[in-house]
């Protein structure tokens, strides 16, 4: 799935579109909504980058654009009791678990009618109701808060699972050790799922790893399965979440997926796309050769389940979304002063403003 | 009202708060099937089973965040750390997500989650195990502190802490967890966080300690008071934030002058923020400065003479109200 | 005897007033201690009382009108009694002020530290003099130390709230703390009046016994604002002139009849004998000021103005109202001799519950001074001398003294210390008395 190139580089080349005739026996409409959300994903991001260089988007901005199977693959098998976390490069999963455009485009401008009412920004995205448990910004945090849901799914005695996606580098945090090992100790239904898109940010993964897959780290944890699967086909990133997930459930295991993928856009915003660590050939090759959208309209296409005026439709009515979430965006107003002292805790507290001197 | 050492009184309140709401469950180091390095969680695994009372790797960060997790998912986690020196390990699940993440979701999330166990010195164990990290957390917006100084207080904060439906950093202390007191049968007995108590009555000299420190305090007041007639007030916070500092400005308004005691070191203390807020609200009541009896600027030796000389002992809170009183 | 009404003095500040209304008017009658006209000052509006009873002979400032301290305002006396004398000493004041103004200024200057001038005016040694405690209200602020900020005054946060409620100048409180820090303890000293050092050494001294006398609300807010007006200690005085012939009579007699015995009775041991009695007769004026009480005393312990070499010191003649006049004659020259030779005890000249000081062998015919506390009043005694005196229609020369009672406004007031000053004239004048 990856071979070195001829600097001696690993990178990602291209694989047979899959093997299965079968689309997961999944219907057309469940079909369609995948393909919709990549590319909803695609370009709502693109967008972003957009408003980004327009300033109208501050901070870091992680974009996910190349890495859409993953988050598509995953989370449109999950039922409405299943949580979704995962780290900085949050938007897609966001999107994908059900977040409406306006209120992440509101909050990555900062803006009143954002997700969390413009106080957490790109990399800490929330959708409470929907199960989504952010956007967390700090490497490795957020797997011991993954097994913690986990922990209270078991707890609760639900049959609900937990997916956790992580960028490649968490393999190599304590925490990650952490938090398998008490996954696979207390059998808590949790799915590991790395995007591994061969770079911590400008580290290729060999260069920080030391193992040859990276789910070979599930080897360490008794009962834990750890397998590599195709990043950029959403189907195989599917098809290997709906086992994980039956193997939580029934099996009671958690699992490792390492999902190889690929990421176009530098490692955030303020990143070059390429340089010292991948070249811009290297770069152009994977968005001809292996871009997950085109696979997926190609596999679609080849099974009759689309055609061209398909694709030209989705493609219509999410640039309509994506459109509007910017309007919304910008007419969103600005958190009110207030709101620098609210949801700091729940329930009464004494007024923080008190120990300002000079507010 | 039965009399009961500080560990025992905490334990009261964990199996009391287990058997009124099911979504509590505790997790740390050897708190199940040991009992708890400090016996504070005796007998809770054979009332409440695995699931409830759950012994942790060591794995701070790991099992601190899964609390956080428990706690987004609407469980009620206590999480006790084997000592607070080890919550290094976990401090960005407490610092960085626990303490955060309401504010970051913009209130969609609570956290109802308390972190416990031992803070500050205990007898020779040096300087990595002998810290005081109250001014750490009491640092950050979105957490909670509390350090109780007695039997009686420790119950009713910790079920008020596990009621909360906010982080709560619950600070013990090694070296009271075998002292005795009062402490009330009733299991509706709580004592609100952010209400500061006068543990002794007087008009001269105000003293605030908490913890630990408060004990120190009362025996420095002992000896004023036979000795030097001085009559000190002293005042304990109980919950560092939120502070109720109302309760010690009013005393500090009366008196005149504040001696702030604490274990920790001085520099960024709990104190300095004391004296911040009465040198803004009580200037015109000052007829002294506001001095602080502190552990010193420096790690906890190991050796007992060193570590004795660390602490804010009763000698030298008599010294410091003393001086304050212009009585040197 | 007709008496004057002035625009007084009410504190060191104050140069001149303005008649705002006459509360009696020309012809009225009017008793001693009566208001008989408002005058406004810088600070406040107060109410001049008569010294004497008569009916008011006249007004010789209208309402309206601003005129320097000390000036005549009016004069009370008998209906019939020639005034004309007491009128030209206005006439004379009136043409001096219009040559200047500054002799309202230098009348505040007995309450200037004592060190200054010998022959000083009996007051500022008493808190030096007492303890070695820090020095009370009337020392400088603390020296610099060379970094140039010898005028600044350092006082607690709480000190300087204190002093600014109680309208305590700073700068004449003594700071105790460290490097001359103005504390608490302090203003609240100066409050019961006389600094630290004094005040420290009411509680240790001699124990008089004493009856505690609460305060009114009245008089809580009059020892609260009067305290505004000439530092801790809220002075007033009450001048008086007195005929000596026969009280001048009496200590001849007296003499002639110790000759032999090595006793001689001085004017001064008559005067303390008749201030002892007349004080027991206005126990309201053997008092101190103590903070939230006043304390009336049971004994009259008098002290005594002395002047040594490097200042004065007052020593105390106690239980001066149990003891004839050979003993007090007998006690005050030894107490006096002791002083000279610095060989006083601290017991022996602290304490007194009324202070007599006389600067009438200095040839000084009137004069003010300061209170020494505890104490609540001082008699300052100026020079007997022989003036034409109208008496039953004729003019005869007299030997005349005046005296001047300073009282602390916060304990004493005017009537009350009027009472007593008429009372000690009257004993004066009729030295019988005495032996009733």
């Amino acid at each position: 799935m990856s071979r070195r190139n001829e600097r001696g580089k690993r990178v990602l080349v291209a694989t047979k579109a899959t093997e299965s005739d079968e689309l997961l026996g999944l219907d057309r409409d469940r079909l369609v909504e995948m393909l919709r959300w990549m590319i909803l994903a695609r370009r709502f991001e693109e967008k972003a980058a957009e408003m980004y260089q327009m300033g109208e988007i501050g901070g870091f901005c992680h974009l996910y654009i190349g890495q859409e199977a993953v988050a598509a693959g995953a989370i449109t098998p999950l039922g409405d009791d299943d949580y979704v976390i995962t780290a900085y490069r949050d938007h897609a999963q966001a999107l994908i678990r059900g977040l409406d455009a306006n209120a992440l485009m509101a909050e990555l401008f900062g803006r009143v009618g954002g997700s969390s009412g413009g106080k957490g920004g790109s990399m800490h995205i929330f959708n409470a109701a929907r199960h989504f448990m952010g956007g967390h910004a700090i490497v490795g945090s957020h797997l011991p808060i993954a097994i913690g849901l986990g922990y209270a799914i078991r707890y609760r005695d639900s049959d609900a699972v937990c997916v956790c996606f992580m960028g490649d580098s968490v393999v190599n945090i304590g925490a990650f050790n952490e938090s398998l090992n008490m996954a696979a100790l207390w059998d808590l239904p949790v799915i590991f799922l790395i995007e591994n898109n061969l770079f911590g940010m400008g580290t290729a993964v060999h260069r920080a790893a030391a193992v040859e897959k990276l789910a070979d780290r599930a080897c360490a944890y008794a009962g834990m399965e750890g397998w590599t699967v195709d990043g950029m086909d959403v189907l195989a990133v599917r098809k290997s979440v709906e086992r994980a997930i039956e193997r939580a459930r029934l099996e009671r295991k958690p699992t490792l997926i390492e999902a190889v993928t690929y990421r176009y856009m530098g490692h955030s915003m303020s990143d070059p796309s390429h340089g010292v660590y991948r070249t811009k050939e290297d770069v152009l090759e994977h968005r001809k050769k292996v871009d997950p959208i085109d696979h997926f309209v190609d596999t679609l296409k080849k099974h009759a389940v689309i055609d061209g005026s398909d694709v030209t439709q989705i493609e219509e009515s999410v640039m309509a979304i994506v459109a509007e979430s910017v309007e919304f965006a910008k007419n969103s107003p600005e958190p009110d002063p207030e709101a620098l002292y609210t949801d700091i805790y729940y329930g009464d507290y004494p007024d923080p403003k008190r120990r300002d001197p000079w507010r | 009202m039965a009399v009961i050492a500080y560990r025992e009184a905490l334990n009261q309140a964990l199996r009391e708060e287990m058997r009124r709401d099911p979504d509590i469950f505790l997790m740390g180091e050897e708190i199940a099937e040991y009992d708890g390095a400090y016996k504070v969680t005796k007998g809770l695994l054979e009332e409440f089973g695995e699931m409830r009372v759950r012994d942790a790797p060591i794995a701070e960060m790991g099992f601190a965040g899964l609390g956080v997790g428990a706690a987004m998912a609407g469980l009620r986690p206590v999480i006790e750390f084997m000592t607070w020196n080890f919550a290094l390990l976990a401090i960005d699940e407490i610092v960085n997500t626990a303490a955060k993440l309401r504010y970051m979701s913009g209130g969609q999330l609570k956290l109802p989650i308390t972190f416990r166990g031992p803070n500050a010195g205990a007898i020779q164990l040096a300087a990595s195990h002998s810290q005081s990290f109250e001014s750490w957390y009491a640092y950050v917006p979105g957490l909670k502190v509390v350090a109780p100084s007695t039997p009686r207080d420790a119950k009713g904060l910790l079920k008020s802490a596990i009621r909360d439906d906010n982080p709560v950093v619950f600070l013990e202390n090694e070296v009271i967890y075998g002292l005795k007191g009062e402490v009330p049968d009733d299991e509706d007995f709580t004592i609100p966080l952010g209400q500061s108590e006068v543990k002794r009555s007087g008009d001269d000299v105000t003293v605030v300690a908490h913890a630990r420190s408060v004990h120190w305090a009362m025996e420095a007041a002992e000896i004023l008071a036979e000795k030097h007639d001085i009559s000190v007030e002293v005042v304990d916070p109980r919950t560092i934030r939120p502070l109720d500092i109302d309760t010690i400005l009013d005393s500090v308004r009366k008196t005149n002058r504040c001696v702030i005691v604490e274990e920790g070191h001085p520099f960024c203390g709990i104190g300095a923020q004391v004296v911040d807020d009465i040198q803004r609200e009580a200037f015109d009541y000052l007829d002294a400065p506001v001095i602080r009896v502190t552990g010193p600027d420096a790690p906890t030796p190991y050796a007992r003479n060193l570590e004795q000389l660390s602490l804010p002992q009763a000698e030298f809170i008599v010294q410091a109200v003393q001086h304050v009183s212009y009585l040197e | 005897m007709a008496s004057r009404i002035l625009m007084s003095k009410l504190s060191p500040t104050m140069e001149e007033g303005r008649v705002l209304q006459w509360l009696k008017q020309e012809g009225d009658a009017v008793e001693m201690g009566d208001a008989v006209v408002e005058i406004e000052t810088d600070k406040a509006n107060m109410e001049v009382e008569a010294m004497g009873s008569g009916v008011l002979r006249v007004i010789l400032v209208p309402e309206g009108d601003t005129v320097p301290t000390g000036t005549m305002l009016g004069v009370v006396g008998e209906a019939d009694e020639d005034i004309a004398a007491v009128l030209a000493e206005a006439e004379t004041e009136a043409t001096a002020s219009d040559n200047g103004s500054s002799a309202s200024a230098e009348a505040a200057a007995p309450a200037a530290p004592a060190a200054e001038s010998p022959p000083a005016p009996p007051t500022a040694t008493v808190a030096d003099a007492a303890s070695g405690s820090p020095a009370p209200l009337s020392s400088a602020p603390p020296t610099g130390d060379g970094d140039g900020d010898g005028d600044r005054v350092k006082a607690s946060p709480l000190a300087r709230r204190m002093a600014s409620e109680e309208g305590i100048e700073l700068a004449r409180v003594s700071g105790s703390g460290p490097g001359g820090r103005i504390v608490k303890r302090d203003i609240e000293a100066a409050l019961r009046g006389g600094g630290a050092a004094a005040a420290t050494v009411l509680e240790v001294g001699p124990e008089v016994p004493y009856e505690r006398v609460e305060l009114s609300q009245v008089r809580k807010a009059i020892a609260r604002n009067l305290v505004k007006s000439l530092g801790p200690i809220p002075h007033f005085f009450l001048t008086s002139e007195i005929d000596m012939a026969r009280v001048l009579e009496l200590r001849k007699e007296l003499n002639e009849s110790l000759k032999g015995s090595g006793i001689k009775i001085g004017v001064n041991d008559i005067l303390i004998k008749v201030a002892a009695q007349a004080l027991l007769a206005h126990p309201h004026v053997n008092v101190s000021f103590a903070g939230d009480h006043i304390r009336m005393y049971k004994r009259v312990d008098v002290g005594i103005a002395v002047a040594i070499p490097d200042g004065l010191i007052t020593p105390v003649l106690r239980a001066a109202d149990s003891k004839g006049l050979q003993r007090i004659a007998e006690d005050t020259r030894d107490l006096i001799a002791r002083a000279r030779e610095k060989k006083l005890l601290p017991d022996e000249y602290y304490g007194a519950t009324f202070t007599i000081t006389n600067l009438g062998p200095y040839g000084i015919d009137e004069f003010t001074a300061v209170i020494n506390p505890p104490a609540a009043t001082i008699l300052a005694v100026g020079a007997t001398r022989e003036k034409p005196v109208a008496l039953g229609g004729s003019v005869e020369i007299r030997p005349r003294m005046r005296v001047t009672l300073g009282c602390d406004h916060r304990a004493v007031d005017g009537a009350t210390g009027a009472e007593f000053v008429a009372t000690f004239k009257d004993m004066l004048e009729n030295p019988l008395r005495l032996v009733l």
